[in-house]
């Protein structure tokens, strides 16, 4: 039974849900689940990881994890590696997993398997089925290094509550701080209380047909009443016409998503958009062409105005919600 | 400003991937192949720097068979100044991240530079690994998801905007760095006939494992490769009215697919 090390990333001062998932995964595998969690004032958050499986708990907790930065992260979490001698190592393919996944496995000299959405166990070693091209293909990935490090793309696994031990164990971090050259000077995060597009369970996306952006309105207004958990995208048509930041583009050269649904509204379905959420669980295309690729990948589709539909369905998303 | 370019040539976004009868890799009969997306924005800031600083070089590097001499011809085109092609069947079969960023980083060894530009990930495996991977390596930090970047007069220090979750973040970090670029951290030029021109006389030195003297094993091993299950065209939503249109969606996902 392989020894697992999850690393749960604390955002605004709580587990993100992937942390969860992955927790959950790792149980789900057998064997020892470790946990760690790194930032200020976070001690107080370890216990919650015990619910999903965690046998034990470890917490680096200082004014120096405040803000993420990737080499004091990177060090205090190949010193928890060092403790725990894992044999794979799980983060959250988030914005932060991104950054610190490949650097955490390069100090630990292997190499890591990135935004991986299954996963199977053979003795201690894993294979992770990763999308490349944009999802366009599959690949089935091994990684020869110990520990095996990798990243795993939210919304991959359901969060399952199993209790592990959850021991929970103070780390005080030993940085070396002549690594330490980047310094973060400030982060400035938007008012937002939408999710990232890359782990909202519901998007609700506009392009071109949009026609401006005083019109996302009625796609927020939509991705409101769907809930917290619901936010809005936009293909890069839209983005390029600037509508919209692009940090809201979905597709080859923006955020690749597999939310329980996305709807694509005056979207025409090109086949960078559809690279970027085609595996989509669920997916909703309102689009007056009746030709738009759009259509042959989508669940349900409404060759309409989007501008009369949109409003409709808003309502009726409502009435229903109650 | 001196820089390093680490250029990947990569499928066409726009083409239809298929698998090879092995599944073990893509049918490459037919692929158009260009200049990651990413690293077009990588080569851009390149030069930008180099023009704002009206001094400097810009060196390509870039890992790959006979055919990436036209992305690196682009790039030149560009107005990148020299390039290293290396070039090994040595390395094909086994050039994953860690593998490709000791090649890389074995390359750049003995150039000079102020900072070295990657793409935020690769338009083909997009693994978002070397330019990590290649800042270790060589001893220097790494900034990825680069929006904006703003060097001091002496080049010791760079002020650099990264993209974080819902928002930016301000890093300020010495030079030299590896810092990959992320859409928004300029519009890519094209290249100019003259450019194009002038690319064609610009050196391009080929050097294989011998060369570098590395010798490589990858760290992750792609057993196999398939595609996506066909999606199905779902069900289209008919009538003449809007509004009963809008209603039966609401319906479905409610009581089919159980979304609301
Ligand atoms: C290297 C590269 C990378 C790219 N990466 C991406 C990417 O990451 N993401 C991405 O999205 N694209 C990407 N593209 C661009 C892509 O090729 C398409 O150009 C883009 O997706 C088109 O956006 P769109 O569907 O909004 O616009 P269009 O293709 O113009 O479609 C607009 C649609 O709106 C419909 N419409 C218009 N008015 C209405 C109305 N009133 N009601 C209902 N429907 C209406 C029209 O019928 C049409 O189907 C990339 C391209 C390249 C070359
Ligand atoms: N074969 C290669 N040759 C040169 N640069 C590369 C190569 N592979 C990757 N890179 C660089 O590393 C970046 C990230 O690649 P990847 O980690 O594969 O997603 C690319 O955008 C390039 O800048």
């Amino acid at each position: 039974m392989p020894g697992i090390l999850v690393y749960a990333e604390v955002q605004k001062g709580e587990i993100k849900k992937g942390a969860f998932e992955i927790t959950s995964k790792a149980k789900a595998l057998g064997g020892q689940v470790s946990a760690c969690i790194i930032g200020k004032g976070v001690e107080g958050l370890a216990s919650q990881l015990a619910k999903y499986g965690a046998d034990k708990i470890y917490v680096v907790d200082g004014p120096e994890f405040e803000k993420y930065s990737t080499e004091p992260f990177v060090q205090a979490l190949a010193q928890v590696a060092g403790m725990v001698n894992p044999s794979i190592i799980f983060t959250s393919a988030s914005a932060q997993g991104k950054d610190l996944t490949p650097a955490l496995a390069a100090r630990l000299k292997v190499g890591s398997i990135s935004d991986c959405v299954d996963l199977t166990l053979n003795g201690d070693k894993v294979a992770a089925k990763r999308p490349i091209y944009a999802g366009k293909a599959y690949t089935m990935v091994e990684a020869t290094g110990n520990p095996q490090v990798v990243s795993v793309r939210p919304n991959s696994f359901a969060v399952v509550e199993a209790a592990g031990a959850g021991a929970v164990e103070k780390v005080a971090a030993t940085l070396d701080a002549s690594k330490i050259k980047a310094v973060v000077k400030s982060v400035e995060i938007a008012a937002s209380e939408e999710p990232d597009q890359t782990e909202a369970e519901i998007i609700v996306s506009g392009g071109r047909g949009m026609k401006g952006p005083e019109n996302f309105k009625m796609l927020e207004d939509l991705a409101h009443v769907f809930g917290p958990t619901a936010t809005t995208g936009a293909s890069r048509a839209a983005v390029d016409a600037g509508w919209r930041d692009h940090s809201y583009q979905v597709g080859q050269t923006g955020k690749t998503v597999s939310p329980n649904l996305y709807v694509a509204a005056g979207i025409s379905g090109a086949i960078q958009h559809l690279a970027g959420m085609g595996t989509s669980k669920v997916i909703v295309a309102i689009n007056k062409d009746p030709e738009a690729p759009i259509f042959t990948k989508a669940d349900y589709g409404i060759v309409d105005d989007l501008f009369k539909v949109l409003p409709k369905l808003t309502e009726e998303v409502k009435k229903i919600k109650g | 400003m001196n820089t390093v370019v680490c250029l990947k040539q990569v499928p066409d976004t726009e083409t239809l991937i298929k698998i090879n009868a092995e599944g073990t890799g893509i049918v490459t009969e037919g692929v158009k192949w260009v200049m990651s997306p990413y690293d077009e924005f990588a080569v851009e800031e390149a030069l930008r720097q180099k023009e704002k600083a009206g001094a400097g070089s810009v060196t390509l590097v870039s890992l790959g068979p006979d055919r990436v001499i036209e992305a690196i011809r682009t790039a030149l085109a560009m107005g990148a100044d020299t390039a290293v092609h290396v070039n090994d069947p040595a390395f094909a079969a086994k050039a994953d991240p860690y593998a490709t960023a000791t090649v890389l980083a074995a390359a750049i060894k003995d150039a000079t530079y102020d900072a070295i530009f990657c793409g935020k990930q690769a338009m083909d495996d997009d693994a978002g690994q070397v330019a990590s991977i290649l800042g270790e390596l060589l001893g220097l930090p790494v900034v990825t998801m680069v929006t904006k970047l703003e060097v001091s007069a002496d080049k010791k220090t760079a002020t650099v905007t990264r993209e974080v979750e819902g928002g930016q973040a301000i890093i300020d970090v010495p030079l030299p760095a590896v810092l990959t670029a992320q859409k928004g951290l300029n519009e890519p030029r094209y290249a100019s006939l003259p450019g194009i021109m002038k690319a064609k006389k610009k050196p391009v030195t080929v050097k294989t494992a011998a060369d570098l003297g590395v010798s490589v094993e990858p760290m992750t091993i792609i057993k196999s490769m398939t595609l996506p299950p066909a999606r199905q065209a779902g069900k289209k939503i008919e009538g003449d009215d809007s509004d009963a249109k809008a209603v039966a969606l609401a319906k479905a996902l409610h009581e089919e697919a159980k979304l609301i």
